[in-house]
């Protein structure tokens, strides 16, 4: 359930490729619905462009 | 599978172990070609690098045949964290930068005839294209000093761009008619050369500017990966040529672009009219692994780092080399790359070795396939009025 955004959401870039996850838009075509935080996603989930693990992920610090 | 109950308990030894440090030996292949010139006055031994990689290893993949070795899930971290392997790979780079200046060197003042003048450039070609693979397999890791060493191993070859477009551009787009270093069914590997090269070149300069804009910086900057790779190409160049003078440039520059070929023609043979599906919105499908074409000839292997477990490498681009495996039913070239690259050079004979393959791979809707365009209209044309 999306509380009240006292927490903000989050992007998360890939190491290797510079695919960014970014916790707002989720990722709908793999099934990752909007909203979904970096922590909630399976850990077997591996980076759609280039197959990285989310071990090779990095928290974006400023947008 | 033993039917015998007892349990064992002796942890896996990878008996490839010791065999990965013939990559840094085969670094130095031209020197030790000129070893056994001195040794015989055989001119010949100039060539010694391509006479390995165009005939001694071919031979060695057809008598060694393949290697269906992979370590079990039990052993697969223990594995990955032995720093021996990664130093298996830091050790080549001194290798190769020795074969290098040696090379240029010799070149310019050794006196040498021009066939062996010529066979000495194909052969520091050969190791500046083991350079480009161990800069592949190096900046595949996210520490930043092998990444680091990566652009350093780049130098020589003046491969720059390789160390942005590869993980950012050729990773992203694998198999797909967007990617340059992806071939089309139906493109000769001399149509496919020109259309990589400048077309990777441009992709890492566009992915550079976007990378930057994000960090509100233009292109233009020394904070530009690939402005920092070409200009430690730009250092190493001017550094031999004030030692040996202009005729080291020549050397240099051709050495590097046959360097640069060799690896192209990986490229070409690696995903050559393989292509990924495009889901209903128009994204790819994930990269799968029967989009690579592999090849488990355990001679070529060896050489390179595990390079043709090509599947594998791109399901998990960050695993270190030792720990790639090989699958049953993965799309498969006829024989290692040493013998596959000759082929890719004689294109009526690529086309009559693989095309057929291609076409198997998807059973016989090109359609699927990864299709040059002008053969594209013409092919469907055709399979339409054939389906009639």
């Amino acid at each position: 359930m999306e509380a009240s955004t006292a927490v903000t959401l989050k992007k998360w870039r890939c190491l290797v490729c510079d695919f960014v996850y970014d916790e707002a838009r989720g990722l709908p075509e793999e099934g990752i619905a909007p909203g979904t935080r970096w922590e909630d996603i399976p850990e077997s989930w591996t980076c759609p462009d280039c197959g990285a693990a989310k071990s090779d992920f990095v928290m974006v610090e400023i947008d | 599978m033993s039917s015998v109950a007892v349990q064992d308990d002796r942890p896996w030894v990878d008996r490839k172990r010791y065999l990965w440090l013939l990559g840094i030996l085969a670094m130095t292949l031209p020197l030790q070609g000129y070893l056994l010139y001195r040794w015989t006055g055989w001119s010949v031994f100039w060539w010694f690098s391509p006479i390995f990689i165009y005939l001694i290893l071919p031979i060695a993949d057809a008598l060694l045949g393949e290697d269906d070795n992979n370590p079990p899930d039990s052993a697969m971290a223990a594995l990955a964290a032995d720093r021996y392997y990664r130093w298996a790979v830091y050790l080549a780079l001194p290798a190769q930068y020795l074969s290098f200046v040696w090379c240029t060197w010799m070149a310019v003042r050794g006196g040498l005839v021009w066939h062996q003048w010529l066979g000495l450039l194909l052969s520091a070609g050969f190791t500046s294209g083991l350079g480009i693979n161990i800069a592949h397999e190096m900046g595949h890791q996210t520490s930043r000093l092998e990444r680091w060493l990566a652009k350093i191993a780049l130098a020589p070859v003046a491969y720059g761009h390789f160390y942005v477009e590869h993980n950012r551009g050729h990773h992203v787009r694998v198999a797909t008619f967007e990617d340059p270093a992806s071939a089309r069914y139906g493109e000769s590997f001399w149509e496919f050369l020109p259309r990589c090269v400048i077309g990777s070149i441009r992709s890492a300069w566009e992915i550079e500017k976007q990378r930057l804009a994000r960090q509100g910086k233009g292109p233009w900057s020394l904070k530009n990966d690939l402005i920092q790779a070409w200009l430690l190409t730009l250092a190493l160049y001017a550094a031999m040529t004030a030692w040996l003078g202009w005729a080291a440039l020549p050397f240099m520059i051709l050495q590097a672009a046959y360097g640069g070929s060799l690896l192209e023609v990986v490229n070409y043979l690696e995903h050559y009219g393989l292509l990924r599906a495009k889901r209903a919105d128009g994204s790819y499908e994930r990269c799968q692994p029967e989009h690579s074409w592999n090849s488990n000839h355990i001679a070529t292997n060896i050489f390179l780092y595990h390079l043709q477990r090509h599947s594998d490498h791109h399901a998990y681009p960050t695993r270190s080399y030792q720990t790639l495996r090989n699958f049953v039913g993965l799309p498969r070239l006829p024989s290692g790359y040493a013998a596959m690259i000759p082929i890719a050079y004689c294109t009526p004979l690529w086309f009559a070795i693989m095309n057929p393959r291609v076409r198997d791979h998807y059973r016989g809707d090109l359609s699927r396939a990864n299709l040059k365009p002008s053969l594209r209209a013409r092919l469907l044309a055709g399979e339409r009025r054939a389906a009639a």
